[in-house]
């Protein structure tokens, strides 16, 4: 009991927060889940109204309260569009956290979350063992975690059609680095995240290809850590806040103009989650998260607001191929960049752009959420699927390596020919390289 | 007690459609009204007319109030359950049933939204014009339930202008019709009339025919501002002398004005006293001739600044200030008490005086805006329900804003209904007698009050 009167303390931190919900119900209009189910549980609103029964304790059990809130892909849509500008996010994240203090981390969690991800460098020889034995990898993971990150893992279970782990993750083909400033005078940090380093080196390939090209110094380190959202997304803030530390370790110092990354998560995270969760920390270290964080930019918007990109001079025979943009939640709900990677894909003149219906609407990844709701993650999915296949593209793009996994299962499953590419992919194609 | 319940329920609209755990109950326990929320026993969510009519008669055989809930977007407590009652989902009974361009009607399902009813209407050449505040959420349901309203008011009416006939369920749960699909019908008696603003009190809805129109081949918007609210309010009465009907006319006071450009940084004069809204639509010539018409009338009755908008983009800009309202003003305090006590459209200066005194009376913040053409004002208190002794002041407030809308002839509510929040003050307006009438209709179609019980008359 005592630990439910510590639950309801924490609750009542965030009260400010859930006060300022006017139960106006507009986010009924823009949640994906909502579409789906219909439930008032699954909607911001729901979600808010339960946390504030639970702070007040007329809502005896946690367990039910915590279901909902897990039905969340965190896609910030529901924020994006509060005409009273509650803070969702921060609210479901913050209780998520609380909750996981009450019920504690399920094993398996805590094996990956604490065992793995906190060490970067098992992390990095388990799966570069798991890359060689992935079939036999299988099994043991399944039913694991979740959370974008986590989707390393949840793509290895069967029934879906996962990209595999690369043969050679991209701390492995591109070696550690630090270039000076060319003929730009920029330098970057490069955080590749995790998914990017072991499901799609490529696309790290296609930034250090267009940063050499541009005169853009890069400073690459190893020991890198996850951005800490798979963690934090399934309530373990103690985790979470290791990574952050241990990131700041290695890029806190270094001497660069922007920290850029090609994952709309970890860019959406580092900026916005990271300054967020840091307010109970000491204030040098906070200072620093801070400034590190102000740092961060999704390539597409470095590319296209600070080297200043045009569209690239190259021939093309015959008719161009037909792309179409998605809009990840985390670039453009959370951090209202929508122009930049479509700019980038227009300086290929061998790609024509073909927007969709709902470009900005979820894939249905999000967090843990298709793990435990992989079903309706799927219904989801096969939205983004249908009006994907309706612009007759025979590429999709999109800015965020975790959707790209989403896309592709749906693609696959429907047995769709199309190829997934990250905007710097399509740009990079322009450019004499390697 | 709660299981068998949920097992009479299951058998009428399957498992996964009866939602009863403590979670699922607190769930459908408030609306957007700042009322307490009560406790129903259950809620269900049938997925065809039959199932909605049997779960009605089986609400009547056990004696349990039933509140329908769309999307549950309602300011005065209308989707407020009975405690330990039974709330009906009409979520998943949401197709359009038909749109029928020759014969301009559409035939809708109760949990069609709004919205995408609008853009399903609008994508076939026509226009269905009501858009209340919620139309993003909201239920054709609701609205009709509601008769909702909304910023074309003035030209085009609201709900219960557009409802040509429905289908609705008795306490019985037989299927009662009531209207045509044709523009005239005198056959049996204006019951669909009397469903709507209903408020759920006296049958549950199934299909509503609504009439549409076409659509204004031309609008034109511009924005006045004004030094002095008394110039604001004559221009408004100026334009209607002049014989001329926007499609919109819109108001926002001093407060308003300054929190909107606080938060949206529109350009807006901060030291402006009023601001209208104007949009003309018709024909494009009609346009032309009105649109500046108005802007003659803004200028001769000392408008200290007129802005035209000039193609799409600028129309938008001129709207999103007007969008931006609710939220600005909203993100002010905690609590947002939005209210929508309505007055003759001469009587505004007075009804918005009144409001200041009040404000300051009672040491609030109010904001207003609205619909100044049909003198449908939006005083918007912000507070913090917390607060329970600022509360207890915002009560007291309210009270004297109906108090003062019903001395200047107006009345308790324009759109957002009655429900259980201004019930009390029903009497102030229409007299005992009128209620009790009210309460012997519905004592006469639903014995057992099973129907939405304690909305509109009280207990």
């Amino acid at each position: 009991m005592s630990e439910m009167r510590q639950l309801v303390g924490l609750l009542k931190q965030i009260d400010d927060q859930l006060v300022a919900c006017m139960r106006c119900g507009m986010c009924q209009a823009v949640c994906p889940i909502y579409a789906e189910t219909g439930l008032e549980g699954h909607v911001a609103r729901g979600k808010i109204a339960l946390l504030e029964c639970l702070a007040d304790e007329v809502i005896k059990d946690p367990a039910g309260v915590k279901e909902r809130l897990d039905a969340c892909l965190l896609c910030g849509s529901c924020q994006a569009n509060c005409p009273s500008g509650v803070k969702a996010l921060d609210i479901f994240l913050k209780a998520r956290a609380f909750l996981t203090g009450y019920y504690g981390l399920p094993p398996v969690k805590r094996a990956i979350f604490r065992g793995l991800l906190q060490n970067p460098k098992l992390f990095d020889t388990v799966l570069g063992v798991a890359s060689k034995f992935q079939g036999l990898f299988t099994k043991p993971v399944n039913d694991m975690l979740g959370s974008s990150c986590a989707r390393v893992f949840s793509d290895l279970i069967g029934g879906r059609h996962f990209a595999p782990l690369a043969d050679k993750p991209l701390h492995d083909v591109s070696p550690a680095r630090d270039t000076p400033r060319g003929h730009s005078g920029l330098k970057i940090a490069f955080f590749y995240g995790c998914v990017v380093d072991k499901m799609f080196p490529r696309i790290g390939e296609a930034v250090l290809k267009v940063c050499d090209h541009h005169g853009v110094g890069v400073f690459m380190p190893h020991g890198q850590a996850c951005c800490g959202i798979p963690a934090l997304s399934s309530g373990d803030r103690e985790t979470f806040e290791k990574l952050v530390a241990l990131n700041m370790k290695v890029f806190a110092e270094a001497d660069f103009d922007v920290l850029v990354t090609p994952c709309a998560t970890c860019t959406s995270t580092i900026k916005k989650i990271w300054p967020l969760m840091a307010e109970d920390l000491p204030a040098t270290t906070r200072f620093q998260i801070k400034e590190l964080s102000a740092k961060v930019k999704d390539i597409s918007a470095f590319l296209i607001q600070d080297v200043g990109v045009t569209p690239a001079d190259v021939a093309v025979s015959g008719e161009p191929a037909t792309v179409t943009y998605h809009d990840p939640c985390h670039l453009k709900k959370s951090l209202g960049i929508s122009a930049e990677p479509r700019a980038l894909i227009g300086c290929n003149p061998r790609y024509k752009l073909k927007e969709m219906e709902g470009a900005d609407s979820c894939c249905g990844s999000g967090g843990s959420f298709t793990l435990q709701h992989y079903d309706l993650s799927k219904r989801i999915g096969k939205r983004k699927r249908d009006n994907i296949v309706a612009t007759g593209a025979t590429v999709a793009a999109t800015s965020c390596p975790a959707c790209m996994l989403q896309i592709g299962d749906m693609l696959s499953q429907a047995g769709d020919k199309l190829a997934i590419r990250h905007p710097v992919e399509i740009y990079a194609e322009t450019l004499a390289g390697r | 007690m709660t299981n068998h319940l949920s097992q009479k329920f299951e058998e009428i609209v399957g498992a996964g459609n009866v939602l009863a755990s403590e979670v699922d109950r607190h769930n459908y326990a408030y609306d957007a009204a700042v009322l307490a929320p009560k406790l129903p026993a259950l809620a269900v969510r049938p997925e065809t007319p039959e199932a909605l009519g049997r779960v009605v008669k089986t609400c009547n055989e056990l004696g349990l109030p039933l509140t329908v809930r769309g999307s549950g977007t309602n300011l005065s407590g209308g989707t407020i359950p009975s405690e330990g009652g039974v709330v009906v989902l009409t979520g998943a009974l949401n197709k359009i049933v038909e749109i029928n361009e020759a014969d301009m009607y559409a035939v809708v399902q109760t949990g069609v939204v709004t919205a995408k009813f609008a853009a399903e209407v609008a994508k076939r050449g026509l226009f269905y014009p009501p858009d209340p505040g919620s139309q993003a959420v909201s239920t054709m349901g609701g609205n009709v339930a509601e008769n909702a309203g909304g910023l074309r008011g003035l030209k085009y009416g609201v709900t219960k202008d557009y409802v040509m006939g429905m289908s609705f369920y008795d306490v019985d749960g037989e299927l009662i019709k009531a209207g045509s699909r044709t523009v005239k019908c005198v056959t049996g008696m204006n019951l669909h009339g009397l469903m709507v603003g209903s408020e759920g009190t006296l049958g549950v809805f199934n299909e509503i025919i609504l009439k549409l129109v076409p659509p204004p081949k031309a609008s034109k918007a511009m924005m006045a501002i004004f030094d002095d609210l008394g110039k604001a309010s004559e221009t408004v009465a100026a334009i209607i002398a002049a014989k001329i009907v926007p499609a919109t006319l819109e108001y926002m006071d001093d407060f308003t004005i300054k929190t909107v450009e606080d938060f949206a940084h529109a350009g807006l004069p901060t030291d402006a006293k009023a601001l209208l809204l104007i949009e003309v639509d018709g024909h494009p010539a009609q346009v032309e001739d009105e649109a500046a018409e108005v802007e003659a009338i803004c200028k001769r009755v000392g408008a200290t600044r007129i802005q035209v908008a000039k193609d799409a983009a600028e129309r938008n800009k001129v709207w999103e200030a007007r969008r931006a309202a609710l939220s600005a003003l909203a993100r002010v305090r905690p609590t947002t008490v939005l209210e929508d006590a309505t007055v003759p459209r001469s009587k505004i200066p007075a009804m918005v005086g009144a409001l200041e005194k009040i404000a300051e009376k009672y040491k609030l913040t109010i904001g207003t805006f609205g619909h100044a053409g049909d003198g449908n004002l939006h005083p918007t208190i912000l507070t913090d329900k917390r607060d329970h002794a600022e509360f207890t002041r915002v009560e007291a407030a309210i009270d004297e804003i109906f108090d003062v809308a019903l001395s200047l002839g107006g009345t308790l509510s324009g759109e957002h209904g009655i429900g259980t929040a201004k019930s009390k003050y029903m009497v102030k307006e229409v007299g005992q007698g009128s209620i009790m009438y009210a309460k012997r209709l519905k004592a006469a179609l639903d014995p057992k009050n099973i129907l939405n019980p304690g909305k509109i008359t009280g207990a």
